[in-house]
């Protein structure tokens, strides 16, 4: 594996994540040396001179911090359910980048039919969820405008997640059960977590401590 | 398709020339080391029957085993995913000694899946297994012996991590949690997932004491000067608690003493193996790389199913894994010796000397100058014959 001893590796993608981590990071005195937004680069030196950040999908966040490529990072408990990656630690709910992972449909659709087709990029978790609430379903794999599936008649229902509900409401959709409510959580690699304890724990309590209420680490 | 018939399954591969000659050294040296410290070889069946093979350990292994038809009994057979219940079941079953038994083994190992993300399918499993003894001693000797397998190696920065499962067992106990309840907490504990930990235990009936106990343990892990605070905060918890951490001090102290400059953490929420671990657990981190390299720990019930109760601890690390590890430097690949084809009867001599010294000595089928991974040269300087660098 690439990291190199006394050094941290932290991966975060783009978007909300990123506009979330940067305060509490920051109060762990770790700051980018430029703005992401303005540059095509992927690595990133920060104030810390130990710590580097990597800015990738959000989907291979766990895949770079289960092998180790990334000593810690930030990602969706969506994405994690999704990935069945293992070799991370998920220490703590960071409370960014929060949403809901709805259910949703056109008002007039009938989810008690024998099968429902159900469009989603939440493969996974859509299965586990609809197994443990007794429907029985045909998943369509989507990569992204799941809400125009029911529209056009590609599937009875999607699973996605939601943050103000626009979006549904836009395209004629409503919610018919709530699955989970989605934040972010800062996972560690189980190694880097041994082996570069003395490093890892007081960024963890900065953090803590920088957090908004009714957070623990 | 049958552009791609040469490629390998995905998780087997193959082992080149250099690799594969520092491989067979370690190996050897390996083995040395541990007819030295009094372990016997052992050499199991590539394949036996799945029962056997799957003697406690729990459906981990049933997942990775490949499966096959014996056409002389119709029975299945499984290839070993791991060969520590072979050696469990030679010592059970076939040795039946009254005293503690040191065995070793080494060998190919397929799994259905690799154990983790980018792992082998196909390592080559070395490892150790003292049974008959329960106590911190033989824990001591077999980490000790695991320690000294990784200097012979070459592999360097080592953090060693140890645990004990009657931490985590005790607790439960304490808590008075159900089995569904157990394996959910397991599973959290896994992935030290605080907020779903937190979450799961303001939904238990359990007393507030056992809660805060639980609650802690994700946090109860670091440098082993820290232990004592530990056991300061599960203070109160039942004497399997009280008893696991003393056991757990007791091998840290010894540890600290054989091993001198020994890097040394304890994770007491760390649960690897905790369906057939019953004592002290214990993995290395090689420092740059992501995943443990070597691990082990007590399983005092494996021999039941053999109807003998043996306690029994041990290691098991891939050779392959090392060998990447292992710096080029301290296991170095040493170039051949040109000799020339040449009737000369005393340049045969010469030949079988070097080569009884334990040099390769590579002799010219064409008379070429030059071969490669030579870099030196055998030529007749007067009357001798004499190695000069190419």
């Amino acid at each position: 594996m690439s990291v190199e001893s006394g050094k941290l590796t932290i991966a975060l993608s783009k978007g909300r994540i990123l506009k979330g981590s940067l305060p509490l990071l920051a109060a762990a005195g770790i700051e980018l040396s430029e703005a992401p937004a303005d540059s095509r680069k992927l690595l990133f030196a920060t104030s810390h001179p130990q710590v580097r950040i990597l800015i990738i999908r959000a989907s291979d966040v766990p895949t770079f911090v289960s092998y180790g490529a990334a000593d810690m990072g930030v990602a969706g408990k969506d994405v994690l359910l999704e990935n069945d990656v293992s070799g991370f630690y998920e220490m703590m709910d960071l409370q960014i980048a929060r949403c809901r992972l709805v259910l949703a449909s056109r008002p007039d659709a009938d989810l008690g039919k024998p099968c429902l087709k159900i469009a989603t990029k939440y493969v996974k978790t859509t299965r586990d969820w609809c197994a443990a609430h007794g429907y029985q379903i045909e998943v369509v794999r989507l990569y992204g405008s799941m809400e125009l599936a029911p529209l056009v008649g590609l599937a009875d229902a999607i699973v996605d997640v939601m943050e103000s509900g626009n979006t549904l409401r836009e395209n004629g959709l409503v919610v018919r059960d709530h699955i989970m409510g989605i934040s972010s959580r800062l996972i560690i690699n189980r190694a880097s977590m041994k082996v570069k304890t003395g490093l890892i724990k007081p960024i963890m309590k900065k953090i803590s401590a920088a957090m908004p209420d009714e957070v623990t680490c | 398709m049958s552009e791609n018939r040469w490629l390998l399954p995905e998780g087997m591969e193959e082992v080149l020339p250099e690799a594969a000659s520092r491989l067979e050294d370690l190996r050897r040296q390996l083995l040395d080391l541990y007819r030295g410290w009094g372990y016997e070889l052992v050499i199991p069946p590539f394949i036996e029957y799945l029962e056997s093979l799957l003697t406690s350990t729990g459906s981990d292994l049933d997942i990775q085993t490949f499966k096959l038809t014996d056409q002389l009994t119709g029975r299945t057979m499984g290839v070993r995913a791991d060969m520590t219940p072979q050696v469990a079941r030679i010592e059970s079953v076939t040795l039946r000694r009254n005293e503690p038994t040191r065995l070793c083994y080494m060998g190919t190992v397929l799994r259905t899946r690799p154990i983790e993300p980018g792992g082998s399918r196909s390592p080559l499993q070395i490892g150790v297994e003292l049974y008959g003894h329960h106590g911190p001693e033989s824990d001591t000797e077999v980490i000790t012996l695991m320690m000294e397998s990784l200097k012979t190696a070459g592999v360097g920065d080592i953090l060693l991590d140890i645990g004990h499962v009657g931490v985590f067992r005790g607790l439960i106990r304490d808590a008075d949690l159900s089995k569904s309840q157990e394996a959910f907490l397991f599973d959290i504990l896994q992935r030290k997932s605080v907020p779903e930990l937190q979450q799961f235990l303001e939904g238990c009936r359990t007393g507030d004491s056992a809660k805060l106990q639980l609650a802690t343990l994700c946090d109860l892990n670091g440098g082993i000067a820290n232990l004592e605070q530990a056991a300061i905060k599960l203070q109160g918890s039942g004497t399997q608690v009280q008893q696991s951490l003393q056991v757990l001090q007791s091998v840290a102290n010894l540890l600290l003493e054989r091993i001198p400059g020994l890097n040394l953490h304890f994770d007491l929420a760390e649960l690897r193996g905790y369906r057939y671990h019953t004592g002290v657990v214990f993995a290395a981190y090689s420092i740059g790389h992501g995943k443990a390299i070597a691990q082990g720990g007590r399983y005092d019930n494996i021999g039941q199913d053999f109807g003998v109760l043996r306690p029994a601890t041990g290691f098991s690390a891939d050779l392959k894994q090392w060998v990447q590890l292992s710096g080029r430097n301290t296991m170095p690949y040493r170039p051949a010796i040109l000799a020339p084809w040449d009737s000369d009867p005393q340049l045969q001599n010469v030949i079988t000397n070097l080569r009884e010294k334990g040099e390769r000595v590579i002799q010219s089928l064409t008379n070429q100058d030059k071969i490669s991974r030579c870099d030196r040269r055998l030529v007749k300087q007067g009357d001798s014959w004499e190695v000069v660098s190419l």
